[in-house]
């Protein structure tokens, strides 16, 4: 589904992934870690199409397509999402009017119907158990005042409404205590199906306790330095990160 | 100088009027014309050079020679305007077009008890003493060359008074139509509205043009609120490419009396909105809201003066502004706290948002304190649509256009749904999506 090759890219004048190749098949769940400044995000972000971002070399191909040419709004109606690590706040539009724009914008690039107000609420009640978000929250100013946990309940609320072919979870995890987790977790998990497939990007095993990943791989320096399943996640929590910046210097 | 000229212009037509008998009425009102006639005598039109008025160039209007109007109201079709206005037809309504009362299009039939509402010309002939007693009280000539134009040519506008007690169940609509005639046409309507104590009340008032041609409406409102008393005043203002608006409101609250002003500026070639609130009694409230939208060469300036005359008395005010083409945006909020008003609490916000590089906006926050033990803030900001936000709205699959487009709405509707008539907010909201865009 997805497939990336010696991806390079830059932020400004600074070259921050240099190399890499990962493949992702319909139905997978990869995480992605790696310390503070290996190059996570901005992974996700060269993903989702954020400007800013200079892809400097190497080619990413979506379900046969080239992904890097499209704008980030075609990326996203093409079935592709990301759930931020820092949601952005939208006074004056509530969540229900935004999303429900989003999902015409997406149903219309699809070639359906788009969904009257009626339609959109019966839809949006079913996707709100399962991130337990009520109706009034929904109501409100998008993320305006909105706690980190409901903020990161909110992205994975549009992200069951879009319904997405692949998903990219940015740091999902941070600033969250232990029963947002769960609850987030939980959501993921239901979201997960044999058409999907999922980049989970994380810095701490910890998510991958509640969503566990088909395979691991650790980014540092701007490369995949070690890819392996989820016990891998487990030997990076009691060794740390330290140990693989050794491979990674013996490796190149 | 021209503009000088047109100010002996307004003389001699004042003065003819006057000899001609067209001027006649009841001793204080002759005393109010002529105080009105000298203070315009005095200062003329405002130039730059007038600290209230920097930002702010009249010329325009002082250069360019406007008619009394006749009113023309043969071609105005109720339905359309009505609809055009925002007004719900089935609400008690009073309709003016330029500036003299139609009672064809106005309803008046079945008002609520305890409330009164007609054209001023008709109170002031039935020799009503209230309006005797509070018309140009608050709206002062001295110092306020509008007013004092406006005074000077007083003779016909709204009245709405409330009986002590008195709540209304709908809201009142006032609507004001400027519409073609033979040359520009001058309207220059006065409006009063009295709140008794411990009523409740929503007023409307509706400025529209529909002239393709020049035009000058000059509106002067005074609100005064008793005691207890609860007022929602609104004023919706779209004038046309060519017309110009100069529109006053000057309210002072009693003792525990709440007023909230929405001020909405939709169009128009120059207008420029003044409202002066005096905090006069302990617990007095006032909220003030205001929009604007301007694109084109358009130019709105929206002046507000708030004086905490009293303890205990709040104030919040929240103006935001959406700028586009060359359009050229002023706020100057005052807000004056005397010495004997201590606890008082007021905060003044000004958001701007530009849509283009060529927008301009001058903002001016004044504060001016003389009491010791008071809550004061204002702020005020001047921004472009945020980028992260219109990235944010494009990861959801919103094309650039559409993303804009919904952060203009968001910006401008957060004013909106501060209204308190659901009409009007439904109204407004449909009127920015057609504004700013689909998504």
């Amino acid at each position: 589904m997805l497939e990336i090759k010696n991806l390079h890219a830059t932020v400004g004048d600074k070259e921050i992934l240099r190399g890499i190749d990962l493949n992702v098949g319909a139905g997978e769940v990869h995480a992605i870690m790696g310390p503070n400044g290996s190059g996570k995000s901005t992974l996700a972000h060269v993903l989702s199409g954020r400007e800013n971002y200079q892809v400097t070399g190497g080619t990413v191909t979506y379900q046969g397509k080239d992904l890097l040419t499209m704008a980030p709004e075609i990326r996203a109606r093409e079935g592709i999402f990301q759930a931020f690590q820092y949601p952005i706040e939208i006074p004056g539009v509530s969540t229900t009017y935004f999303l429900k724009a989003a999902l015409n914008a997406v149903r219309k690039h699809r070639g359906l119907d788009e969904l009257d107000a009626m339609e959109f609420l019966s839809l949006i009640k079913d996707k709100m158990n399962l991130v337990e978000m009520s109706q009034a929250l929904l109501n409100r100013s998008l993320n305006e005042g909105f706690s980190g946990g409901e903020k990161k309940r909110n992205e994975i609320l549009q992200m069951a409404v879009l319904d997405p072919t692949l998903a990219v979870l940015d740091e999902t995890d941070s600033g969250l205590d232990i029963d947002a987790l769960r609850v987030i977790a939980g959501g993921v998990n239901a979201l997960r199906n044999p058409n999907r497939a999922m980049i989970v990007i994380t810095h701490y095993q910890r998510l991958l306790d509640y969503i566990v990943p088909d395979f691991v791989h650790v980014l540092y320096n701007g490369r995949i330095v070690k890819s392996g399943t989820k016990e891998l996640a487990l030997e990076l929590e009691s060794k740390g990160y330290d140990w693989l910046k050794g491979e990674a210097a013996a490796v190149h | 100088m021209a503009t000088s000229e047109n100010k002996e212009s307004y003389i001699a037509a004042f003065r003819k009027l006057r000899a001609g008998g067209a001027l006649a009425g009841p001793v204080w009102l002759e005393q109010l014309r002529q105080a009105g006639i000298a203070s315009f005598e005095a200062m003329g039109f405002p130039t730059l050079k007038n600290e209230d008025w920097r930002y702010t160039s009249v010329e325009p209007i002082a250069t360019q020679s406007f008619a009394l109007a006749n009113g023309e109201a043969k071609s105005i079709i109720g339905a359309e305007v009505f609809s055009r206005a925002l007004i719900e037809t089935d609400a008690p309504r009073l309709t003016f077009v330029n500036g003299v009362y139609s009672a064809a299009l106005s309803n008046t039939t079945s008002l609520p008890q305890g409330l009164r509402l007609g054209p001023l010309a008709e109170f002031i002939d039935q020799g009503d003493a209230s309006v005797a007693a509070q018309l140009g009280q608050l709206a002062r000539a001295e110092q306020q060359h509008f007013v004092a134009l406006n005074s000077a040519f007083l003779g016909d506008g709204a009245v709405v008074s409330l009986a002590p007690g008195c709540r209304l169940p709908r809201p009142v609509y006032l609507l004001f139509v400027s519409t073609a005639g033979a040359q520009p046409v001058i309207s220059q309507p006065r409006i009063l509205l009295l709140l008794g104590a411990g009523s409740e009340a929503k007023i409307v008032e509706s400025y529209l043009g529909v002239s393709g041609k020049a035009y000058f409406c000059n509106a002067v409102t005074e609100l005064v609120g008793a005691e207890d008393s609860i007022v929602e005043h609104y004023r919706v203002q779209q004038d046309s490419e060519l017309g110009f608006h100069v529109g006053t409101l000057a309210a002072s609250l009693a003792r525990n009396c709440h007023m909230t002003a929405h001020a909405v500026t939709l169009s128009g070639a120059l207008v420029r909105n003044n409202v002066r609130v005096l905090l006069n009694g302990a617990g007095a409230a006032c909220v003030l809201n205001g929009l604007y939208l301007a694109d084109g060469k358009q130019h709105v300036d929206n002046y507000t003066l708030i004086e905490h005359v009293s303890p205990r008395a709040s104030s919040l005010e929240l103006y935001k502004g959406v700028l586009g083409g060359a359009a050229h945006g002023v706020f100057n909020g005052k807000i004056i706290v005397h010495k004997d008003a201590q606890k008082s609490d007021a905060r003044q916000t000004n958001k701007n948002l530009l849509l283009s590089d060529s927008a301009v906006i001058d903002t001016k926050p004044q504060l001016e304190i003389h009491a010791d033990d008071v809550k004061c803030s204002h702020g005020s900001t001047i921004g472009q649509l945020d980028a992260d936000a219109i990235f944010y709205l494009r990861s959801r699959g919103l094309d650039v256009a559409a993303a804009r487009s919904l952060l203009s709405f968001a910006f401008a509707s957060d004013v909106v749904r501060r209204l308190g008539i659901e009409h009007l907010r439904q109204r407004l909201d449909a009127y920015l999506v057609g504004r700013f865009g689909a998504w």
